[in-house]
């Protein structure tokens, strides 16, 4: 399925310096692999070395925390937007 | 004029120890922790002496060595009155519950908007200035921000203020009187929060929680310094924190081990203890289950300034917890009212919801013997009653109306008299 990708400044050294990418691939899982042989490195960025998804990063797909729906096995549909972001502060 | 501290050296990932010159940036390119200010402790200990902070202002400022700040002589371009607050004996609560020595570190008058967020946002609004930027931003939910508002008002820059649509009244015309741009986003916090960060990527502002967050967060230390200095030089053996983000219990905890470290307070532990709305409590849920693993959360609670359900400090906040020895409490909405009743029935101070859950969660750690009743506590108490007064509304009786005259007041009198009696 192709879905649009937002890219976190920090990422967008390894994405040429695009804000957002095009991406085909049928989950979460499945989109950190294709992202990685679009752009090698990306990956390491993603996830620790045990395969879990970093603890300071939060990927939406659209809007919605992952966490909320099935985590990396999480399917994608035609045209989903999905963003990475970094967790940020804020209240107490 | 003496020669400036030369005591930040830049930023550095918490986790990987990466080093970064000092910039508005918050997150490590590499692993994507979060990015601290990094001291040259040294060189701080080298100048700092008790005698020196009393004799600064009466403000957060007095702390200046220990912030990533270089003040000139003539004070901090914003925010100058920010800060040292009261710390207050609570004799009377102290009373009511059984316990020995009470204190109530009390934000809720801090100038000039009557929450601890004074103390973060004049510190990163300070940095805004000296990196240049024009306009300020952030996203809150409702203390955070009145006080971006009003310091963009003071230091003339422009402001933009993301809020969840719901949030209470006072909150909104607390803020609109500054005369921001106020975005009302429909959703959560946690939505706002996260639009933001996109946001932040796109347009170059000071997202004083996001691209300025690592020097934003060390303001809250500010609040850890005063209760040591207040209570004459020593750390409590317990603090009681509400927690949102969870960042201000992380820097409590930091500010006492700083002062600690540079000999300005005696060693000791100090157990810290987080409160959380049962309806949004991610970070005592994690304490309570023993787990490092956060699990997001969507908030149901009328404590609106700790609806966070993806806070991005729990991690730490858990791990300050643990290492300290504390533990931490929920607090449901009715218990959240009865402890904001409490406080002012008791001591005479109106507190927000988010004191009120601090108030409840302290009455439980001391019920369940999680704090000892003869050990000194402190709860801090973030920010002002008069900010939320909605939830109070068909609360409290009004007790009587009368006449101007002399007999109907005799009259009205006996009357509440004998209902008092029966």
């Amino acid at each position: 399925m192709a879905v649009l990708v937002r890219i976190p400044t920090p990422l967008r050294s390894l994405t040429r310096g695009a804000a957002e990418v095009q991406a085909d691939a049928s989950n979460v899982q499945d989109l950190i692999d294709v992202l990685e042989s679009q752009y090698p490195g990306l990956r390491d960025r993603l996830v620790e070395n045990g395969g879990e998804l970093r603890r300071f990063i939060n990927i939406y797909i659209n809007q919605e925390d992952i966490r909320f729906l099935q985590g990396a096995s999480t399917t994608l549909k035609q045209g989903d937007e999905v963003s990475i972001v970094p967790a940020i502060a804020g209240g107490v | 004029m003496e020669r400036p501290l030369d005591r930040a050296l830049g930023l550095k990932c918490r986790e990987c120890g990466r080093g970064y010159p000092s910039s508005p940036i918050h997150v490590c390119e590499f692993c994507f922790g979060p990015l601290e200010v990094d001291y040259d402790y040294e060189a701080i200990r080298r100048r700092i002496s008790r005698a020196r902070i009393e004799a600064g202002p009466t403000s957060m400022w007095r702390y200046a060595d220990l912030l990533p700040f270089d003040l000139a002589e003539s004070g901090p371009p914003v925010g100058a009155a920010v800060g040292f607050t009261p710390l207050v004996r609570a004799r009377n609560l102290a009373d009511a519950w059984g316990v020995q020595e009470l204190y109530l570190k009390n934000d809720s008058v801090s100038h000039p908007t009557w929450s601890f967020k004074d103390r973060v946002v004049s510190m990163a609004v300070a940095k805004a200035l000296e990196f240049g930027f024009d306009t300020v931003a952030c996203a809150s939910t409702g203390n955070l921000a009145n006080s971006v508002a009003a310091h963009a008002a003071e230091a003339r820059l422009r402001s933009y203020v993301f809020i969840p649509a719901d949030l209470e009244s006072g909150k909104v015309i607390g803020t609109l009187v500054y005369e921001p741009t106020v975005v009302e986003v429909e959703g959560t916090y946690d939505e706002v929060n996260r639009l933001c960060a996109e946001i932040g990527d796109k347009y170059h502002w000071a997202f004083v929680n996001i691209n300025l967050r690592p020097y934003y967060a060390e303001g809250s230390k500010t609040y850890g310094y005063e209760i040591a200095e207040q209570l004459g030089w020593r750390a409590p053996a317990h603090v009681v924190v509400p927690c949102a983000g969870g960042s201000l219990l992380t820097k409590i905890a930091k500010a006492f081990r700083e002062l600690q470290d540079l000999g300005l307070i005696p060693e000791g532990r100090t157990a810290m203890h987080a409160a959380q709305a049962a309806g949004c409590g991610p970070i005592v849920t994690m304490i309570r289950n023993d787990t490092d693993v956060l699990r997001p959360v969507r908030p149901q609670t009328i404590a609106k300034s700790l609806a966070i359900g993806n806070p991005a400090d729990g991690y730490y906040a858990y791990r300050a917890v643990k290492e300290s020895g504390g533990h931490g409490e929920h607090a449901t909405d009715e218990e959240i009212i009865e402890g904001m009743r409490l406080l002012a029935r008791t001591e005479g101070i109106f507190t927000e919801t988010a004191g009120g859950v601090t108030v409840a969660a302290t009455r439980k750690l001391i019920e369940s013997g999680r704090i000892p009743r003869d050990e000194p506590v402190v709860i801090c108490i973030t920010g002002n009653g008069l900010k939320t007064p909605d939830v109070l509304q068909d609360r409290l009786s009004r007790d009587v109306t009368i006449r101007p005259s002399l007999s109907a007041f005799d009259r009205a009198l006996a009357d509440l008299e004998s209902k008092t009696v029966a």
